[in-house]
């Protein structure tokens, strides 16, 4: 009787008008996509991108060229060569990122105590050469000076959960 | 259509019918670009996605962005492969899709080449159309084609069998096999198309070529390798099946040569069940509409359900594919021509002849 009725389901397709019925209810609904390039989704104010250095309000540079982030980086990513400066502060003669190498994991921006290395929000860094993604001190700085706003505001917006 | 031979004399009449071959191509050719279009958006649309929507107004252009795409890419030839053969396959595959289209009748009188024997010239040359698969699986020199076209093969011989005992109940219910005398055959109303057969009645004739239908319906997915019947290209375990060494141009024929098919089959479909290119009513509203109009109405509809079952039904097992086929299509389909042929005879239903 079981194996009859079976049959019988099979043969009237009934599985298949089910499964129609709930693909054409689908078929209408608004759908989720977002249409990338124009319209993007919400960022946390966490979302580890493109690295920056950030400058103090006066232009003058963060980084004190403690290699903390050159010791904590687990990709060996980071290169810094520092000397004291004319004025006698310690300042990075040289700081590399090599973002082929990096694994966007924000221990730098962790380990970091003045806030200089971060990582911003920034995603759309792509480029059609390896070198281009040999950042180099001046990049960094320049990145910094380009997001500025945004690292600020998410610094402070996440500032109460550290 | 016409004979231009007669009318023109041998040189411009050839051209003329050249010509009008070169037509009907590019229009197929264009109309596959917006189905296949379809085909990308039904499917994205009961996944909850956009599909493509970026190459001009709604994708509209996509098929186009993507045709010149693989057309200026390289041809790679695999080393060890049979060079001609390997480029021979899908040109096999492209030119039996399209001459299968020379018989379908898509208006009154709109048909490349009215053969008596209509039926038996497609079954002719779907039979003909593994082939293609088959040599690119072989000519790849590779394991995962070969395996892909052996299953081919296995699928598309089953299925053929079912297929034509379906087109056989067809054509002694019709007493012809020229498809635009069986298309008129159906004219006066959706309540004559074969599919309900109406005008057979008091013999309920629709009680056998509803299955009919059905059976005509599943086996066509089988015999086109599409989902759920698509092992000889089953991602999963073969890659890609038998193209997976193909890229480039080939590729693109093998692509249209594959959804050409499909075409054919919502076409054979059309013309056999569901009335051609007449109106589902033969009243003012609906004889409006040219027939033309109705015969890609009815062949985009079917496409649209080819595209929903892709959606929607989840891949055969290799044994469950082979005991749909042979220990439950065919038994139907056969008991289904012994029964049509006696109803035929007792009561000499078959009007055409």
């Amino acid at each position: 009787m079981n194996r009859i009725a079976q049959t019988l389901r099979g043969a009237a397709l009934l599985d298949f008008w089910g499964a129609f019925a709930l693909g054409m209810r689908y078929f209408f609904k608004k759908k989720p996509t977002i249409n990338y390039p124009f319209e993007k989704g919400r960022l946390s104010p966490r979302f580890r991108g493109q690295h920056a250095l950030r400058r103090y309000a006066n232009g003058e540079e963060r980084c004190i060229a403690c290699k903390l982030c050159e010791a904590v980086c687990p990709a060996q990513a980071i290169t810094i060569e520092a000397e004291p400066r004319e004025d006698g502060s310690r300042r990075t003669t040289r700081y590399d990122i090599d973002m082929v190498k990096c694994i966007y994991c924000g221990f730098c921006a962790e380990a970091c105590p003045v806030d200089a290395i971060v990582e911003g929000p920034n995603f759309e860094f792509a480029v059609e050469t390896r070198e281009e993604l040999y950042y180099d001190k001046e990049k960094l700085l320049d990145n910094g000076d380009r997001w500025e706003r945004e690292i600020a505001r998410n610094l402070e917006l996440d500032a109460r959960y550290r | 259509m016409y004979d231009f031979v007669t009318q023109f004399g041998p040189l411009w009449g050839a051209l003329a019918s050249v010509g009008q071959i070169l037509g009907f191509i590019v229009v197929l050719l264009l109309s596959l670009a917006y189905l296949l279009l379809m085909d990308r958006k039904v499917w994205a649309a009961v996944q909850l996605r956009k599909g493509p929507n970026t190459v001009g107004a709604f994708g509209l252009l996509q098929s186009f962005a993507d045709f010149i795409k693989f057309v200026v890419k390289e041809i790679v030839v695999p080393a060890g492969a049979d060079r001609p053969l390997f480029l021979l396959a899908p040109l096999l595959t492209f030119i039996f899709a399209f001459i299968t289209w020379a018989v379908i009748p898509v208006a009154p009188g709109w048909v490349i080449s009215d053969l008596n024997v209509g039926i038996l010239y497609i079954f002719a040359i779907s039979s003909l159309g593994v082939y293609g698969i088959i040599i690119g699986g072989w000519a790849s020199n590779s394991k995962y084609p070969f395996l892909g076209s052996l299953r081919s093969a296995a699928q598309m011989v089953s299925y053929e069998v079912s297929i034509g005992f379906v087109l056989v109940t067809i054509l002694v219910m019709a007493g012809t096999m020229n498809l635009t005398t069986l298309v008129d055959a159906q004219a006066g109303g959706f309540w004559n198309w074969h599919v309900l057969s109406f005008d057979m009645l008091p013999w309920p004739a629709f009680l056998i070529t509803i299955p009919m239908f059905v059976i005509f319906f599943i086996s066509a997915l089988a015999e086109t390798n599409r989902p759920p019947f698509d092992l000889p290209e089953a991602e999963s375990e073969l890659v890609a099946g038998y193209q997976v060494e193909y890229s480039s141009t080939p590729y693109l024929l093998f692509m249209i040569g594959e959804y050409l098919n499909i075409v054919l089959m919502c076409a054979l479909m059309t013309v056999l069940f569901f009335g051609g290119w007449h109106a589902p009513f033969d009243i003012a509203p609906f004889t409006w509409i040219p027939p033309v109009f109705w015969f890609a109405i009815k062949v985009v509809f079917f496409f649209f359900m080819f595209a929903m079952v892709k959606a929607l039904v989840p891949r055969y097992r290799y044994d469950q594919l082979m005991r749909l086929g042979w220990k439950i299509f065919l038994p139907t389909s056969l008991a289904a021509v012994f029964v049509m042929a006696g109803i035929v005879v007792y009561t000499n239903a078959g009007q055409a002849i």
